[in-house]
């Protein structure tokens, strides 16, 4: 587990789900989630909440060396439950409510006993959203795809 | 030389104070919020993020608030602004084959996979002032239609399959990506560091740059490969967890230019490229830098460095509008102490000739009356 090493064996695949489901979430989701949760953990900010930059990389000609594109800010927080599990977020933007929030909810996915909550409160209707906007986006694109025809001219 | 002067505090506090009067404007009218900005001037928003090298559009629609729409003073805010902030990483090089498209088109292949997707464009308008905006009518919704299934091939790999065109540009592998704002700048770079210096360039200056290339001060017969405009996703490495997350998704603008080269020296003839990454919705600029970077690759590619845009001191030491504005614009501050070293000067030299001319005058006079 170093940052060299990147990237995802199988047992990651679905915690990188639900950080990525919880960094697209929106602030109105965490909040009426966390309104429902029955029983509210005490959350000890371990870092954060803080707002820092990420260096964007490129690659030269779409596939060849990296570059430096340019830098976006993302706000991370990462979170102690009274459990002992820890619980990290990270997103664009400057979001502090968010990524707290988001944090809490990461550690409470990975207990048994709210890990459903957090997929059918949160994670499942974030996916439905992110999905509907997806297809709306492409559906509008398609409608401007050109049809070209070809005119024939004169006697054949 | 400079000199502290005092004495402008009250008049300093009373124009600041006159600007944010200004700013607001007519106070019967409503303020404009920063959402509004986001939404309704969404391209002059992903200017000053793509100049200011931030992507932030809330943080950017607020500079241009701020800034009363003057963008080069917005872009310079969006600049002081990250250099309070730590950098938590770098991200994994964001995959634009992979971007959700919002608009595709190529210049050189007409049925290409995936299609001619103009998406919101101004192209094919009649570039008509449009009286229907000044009020605050209800726009259509879009139209929609069932999309094409799988994901959209470069041009360039279409190109590739053939060996008629240069692969992507690679750099040994042992060299991290170098970064303008770690390091000072230094003559020549590398097309890693050239490209982030365009990126955040000035685009009226590429604009021109590669205007200039097409009529003939460094031509290099360009064709637009493909410009695509949409979302991709960024994704950092985080050390705790041990896998890269995804932070969430920026919109980006990429051009591949596309340019005949009759080959040389060092290379074969083949179609070599120039290319283009810009954040944001921003067509102009990334087909600029497309030109621009073609341009700056002439020495690589054996090509005699006669023009301007082929001259990479002379781009990159330029292209940047904070820079370039800092330095300008401090001009207009008081020089008034060197100006009168310069005013005591100009007198000293006038009273020289003057009195080199009565010397002159003198001795003609003296010599007609012998």
């Amino acid at each position: 587990m170093t940052a060299s090493q990147p990237s995802s064996s199988a047992e990651d695949v679905p915690r990188r789900r639900t950080a990525k489901l919880l960094s697209s979430a929106q602030l109105g989701e965490l909040t009426s989630a966390w309104e429902k949760l029955p029983y509210k953990p005490k959350a000890t900010p371990l870092r954060g909440p803080e707002t820092g930059l990420v260096m964007v990389r490129g690659r030269i000609g779409g596939g060849g060396a990296p570059f430096n594109l340019g830098e976006a800010t993302v706000t991370r927080a990462t979170i102690l439950l009274e459990s002992g599990t820890a619980g990290h977020s990270h997103a664009l933007g400057t979001d502090k409510s968010k990524a707290k929030l988001a944090a809490i909810f990461d550690a409470l996915w990975q207990e048994e006993e709210t890990r459903s909550f957090v997929e059918e409160e949160i994670l499942k209707p974030i996916e439905r959203r992110v999905t509907a906007e997806d297809r709306r986006q492409a559906e509008e694109t398609a409608a401007t795809r050109v049809d070209f025809f070809t005119m024939v001219r004169g006697d054949d | 030389m400079y000199v502290a002067v005092k004495g402008g505090e009250a008049a300093i506090n009373a124009a600041h104070r006159l600007l944010a009067d200004r700013r607001r404007g007519e106070r019967s009218l409503p303020s404009v919020t920063i959402d509004q900005i986001v939404e309704q001037l969404a391209l002059a928003v992903d200017r000053v993020m793509a100049e200011a090298s931030l992507y932030d559009r809330a943080l950017a629609a607020l500079a241009v608030r701020q800034s009363r729409g003057d963008l080069i003073e917005a872009i310079f805010l969006l600049r002081a602004y990250r250099t309070t902030l730590p950098r938590f990483g770098t991200s994994v090089p964001v995959d634009t084959a992979r971007m959700a498209i919002e608009r595709r088109i190529s210049a050189t292949y007409k049925d290409l996979p995936g299609g001619q997707v103009l998406g919101p464009t101004f192209d094919y308008t009649h570039r008509l002032l449009d009286p229907s905006l000044l009020r605050q009518d209800d726009v259509e919704e879009p139209a929609r239609k069932e999309p094409l299934p799988g994901t959209m091939t470069r041009v360039s790999d279409i190109l590739a399959g053939e060996g008629l065109i240069e692969e992507d540009g690679s750099l040994p592998d042992d060299r991290p990506a170098g970064d303008l704002t770690r390091e000072p700048m230094e003559f020549p770079m590398g097309r890693d560091l050239r490209l982030q210096a365009l990126a955040r360039g000035d685009e009226g200056f590429l604009l021109a740059l590669g205007y200039s290339t097409q009529r003939g001060f460094g031509r290099n017969h360009p064709f637009v490969g493909e410009i695509r405009i949409g979302e991709v996703e960024v994704e950092m490495e985080v050390p705790e967890l041990g896998f890269a997350v995804s932070l969430g998704r920026i919109q980006v603008t990429e051009c591949q230019m596309v340019n005949q080269f009759k080959g040389s020296a060092k290379a074969p003839p083949q179609f070599t490229r120039g290319y283009g990454l810009v954040f944001g919705q921003s067509e102009r600029k990334a087909m600029s830098m497309s030109l621009v970077d073609r341009a700056l690759r002439a020495e690589e590619l054996g090509e005699d460095v006669t023009a301007p845009a082929q001259d990479e001191e002379f781009v990159i030491s330029h292209a940047d509008n904070v820079q370039a504005t800092g330095f300008v614009e401090h001009l207009k501050l008081p020089h008034y102490v060197d100006f009168q070293a310069e005013l005591a000067l100009v007198r000293k030299m006038r009273s020289d000739i003057e009195a080199a001319k009565s010397e002159v005058a003198g001795a003609e006079a003296n010599s007609a009356e012998q």
